[in-house]
């Protein structure tokens, strides 16, 4: 499985044709305190760049984009109730749903974690 | 992610929406300048997040707006508000002068007691609220807000007589230590403050300075709004955090605490197209005033006292989580816009998404069920009274 990252702070993990998307720890740091958070319905589909999900902390409402094309399989019911979830585990429980991968070069364009931690450096 | 839609003091709506900062009394043409606060670097050391606002870098956030809030509701917190305009006015005369520009009875104000006050425009509309105080010596103490204190000094310099004299305190500080347990730490440090009550101040001495100290705030809490010079601001700061009810807290949670305490944000709630009577400020135009007049705005005051203004100011509980912020409108059933919201977020202490807004006089009521709109999606709220959370200011004699 690889991880690949985006410059608006995205992350994803493909497994095979599944891809899950979730923020990074240095954006739920910059958002602080998450409040609320709504993911995609399964069976939606997005180009790369769409608004795919929102995420509100105290102070800010920010759109997360689809990092890749695809369907949504799945979003992550945990973080309706628990939209803390977020802050204490971004890159692991606090993940916002998963995607059947419509293009696999699409990832081709995106970060790896050296060239995530080298970016966000530079912040 | 992008597309950040901000809110509160956590951005610069104050000077998109009031009046810009143009860095000097005269509105020069240079580009805004972003200044430092006397605590800038005390500020960062301890972690803090510096943004822009008010024309100041300043301190939105330490450990995260959440904490912060709490712990002042439940212990002590200290805010450097020394942004904010710290003037006084002497002269023969002066306050009459005052009057003729604010409609505060300052001829029956008793000396060393804060009031709250609105600076005027002719048609009603609020320039900028403010605290003003009686001293002794024949001065008046006003704080007014950061992001208008340029433009305050300058409609001050216009309409008052060369007899008056406003001398802008900028070299002073401004700390404000807020919570219940804000009186416990303070009087250790400054012996005597718990024998104010809220809305009494006093000078005090402190390692040889002399402090402006009065029992207010921002916060719906107990608390003291602390002037100090400048250069002991850090000396001060250090021996208020070193007490251990105390922390040092960010814009982000002095913006949500002033909110569930029903404590308007100039520049969001309250502008140039708002009115007293609008906002729910009426209290602030004594009796006096109403029937003799002579201030800014006097008419408009007593036609809407009389008939109601069109909109006025409420609070409102959002169904759901998500929160409703500055600028969602208020919709009718066809869909029209018919309000706006002002001010809105997730409140820690009510643990509910909550807002101010103006609404139609009609929907002003508690119980008034409000429709709002915001990126597209609809959203349902209930008019509740206000403050949101209880004040619990300690009042004496």
């Amino acid at each position: 499985m690889s991880r690949y990252f985006t410059e608006d702070h995205e992350w994803v993990d493909v497994d095979g044709e599944t891809a899950t998307v979730g923020i990074t720890e240095y954006a739920q740091s910059q958002l602080g305190d998450i409040v609320f958070v709504e993911t995609p319905d399964e069976g939606k589909s997005f180009a790369k760049g769409d608004d795919a999900a929102v995420v509100e902390s105290v102070k800010a409402a920010s759109d997360v984009y689809a990092p890749v094309s695809g369907t949504v399989i799945e979003g992550n019911a945990s973080l309706t109730d628990n939209p803390a979830l977020v802050n204490e585990d971004p890159e692991g429980e606090g993940w916002f749903f998963k995607l059947t991968l419509a293009d696999a070069d699409e990832l081709e364009s995106l970060m790896d974690e050296a060239a995530y931690a080298d970016f966000t450096s530079k912040l | 992610m992008s597309r950040d839609v901000h809110n509160g003091p956590t951005d610069q709506f104050t000077q998109a929406r009031g009046t810009e900062y143009s860095g000097d009394a005269d509105g020069g043409d240079d580009a805004p300048e972003i200044l430092t606060l006397p605590l800038d670097g005390w500020h960062r050391a301890r972690g803090g997040r510096m943004v822009a606002f008010a024309g100041y870098e300043m301190p939105v956030q330490y450990e995260g707006i959440m904490a912060e809030h709490l712990w002042t509701r439940e212990h002590a917190g200290l805010f450097d508000v020394s942004h904010m305009g710290q003037l006084v006015f002497t002269g023969e005369g002066v306050e009459a002068a005052l009057e003729a520009l604010l409609p505060a009875d300052l001829q029956a104000a008793k000396l060393n007691h804060p009031v709250y006050s609105l600076l005027l425009a002719e048609n009603g509309g609020i320039l900028d609220d403010l605290m003003l105080t009686r001293r002794a010596g024949g001065e008046v103490y006003i704080v007014v807000n950061g992001a208008t204190k340029w433009d305050d000094i300058a409609h001050f310099r216009e309409h008052l007589a060369d007899e008056i004299t406003l001398n802008h305190l900028d070299e002073q500080a401004l700390l404000a230590l807020q919570g219940p347990e804000a009186v416990i730490a303070l009087e250790r440090i400054v012996p005597g403050v718990s024998a104010l009550g809220f809305m009494q101040g006093d000078w005090f001495d402190h390692k040889g300075d002399r402090l402006w100290i009065s029992r207010s705030g921002y916060t719906g809490e107990d608390g003291f709004e602390i002037s100090v010079p400048s250069e002991a601001a850090e000396a001060l700061a250090d021996a208020l955090t070193a007490q251990p009810e105390v922390k040092p807290i960010g814009l982000g949670a002095r913006d949500s605490l002033r909110l569930e305490a029903d404590l308007p944000l100039y520049g969001h709630d309250l502008d140039e197209e708002t009115t007293p009577i609008a906002a729910g400020l009426g209290f602030a135009i004594k009796k006096r005033r109403r029937e003799e007049g002579g201030f800014p705005g006097h008419e408009r005051v007593m036609i809407e006292r009389e008939q109601g203004a069109i909109v006025k100011r409420v609070g409102l509980i959002v169904e759901g989580r998500q929160p409703v912020r500055e600028g969602a409108a208020v919709v009718d059933a066809g869909g029209s816009e018919v309000g706006k919201v002002t001010s809105g977020g997730f409140a820690p202490t009510v643990q509910k998404p909550i807002a101010m807004a103006y609404v139609p006089v009609a929907l002003a009521q508690p119980g008034a069920r409000i429709t709002l709109a915001q990126r597209g999606k609809v959203h349902h709220a209930e008019v509740v009274p206000m403050p949101f959370v209880p004040h619990r200011y300690v009042r004496k004699g």
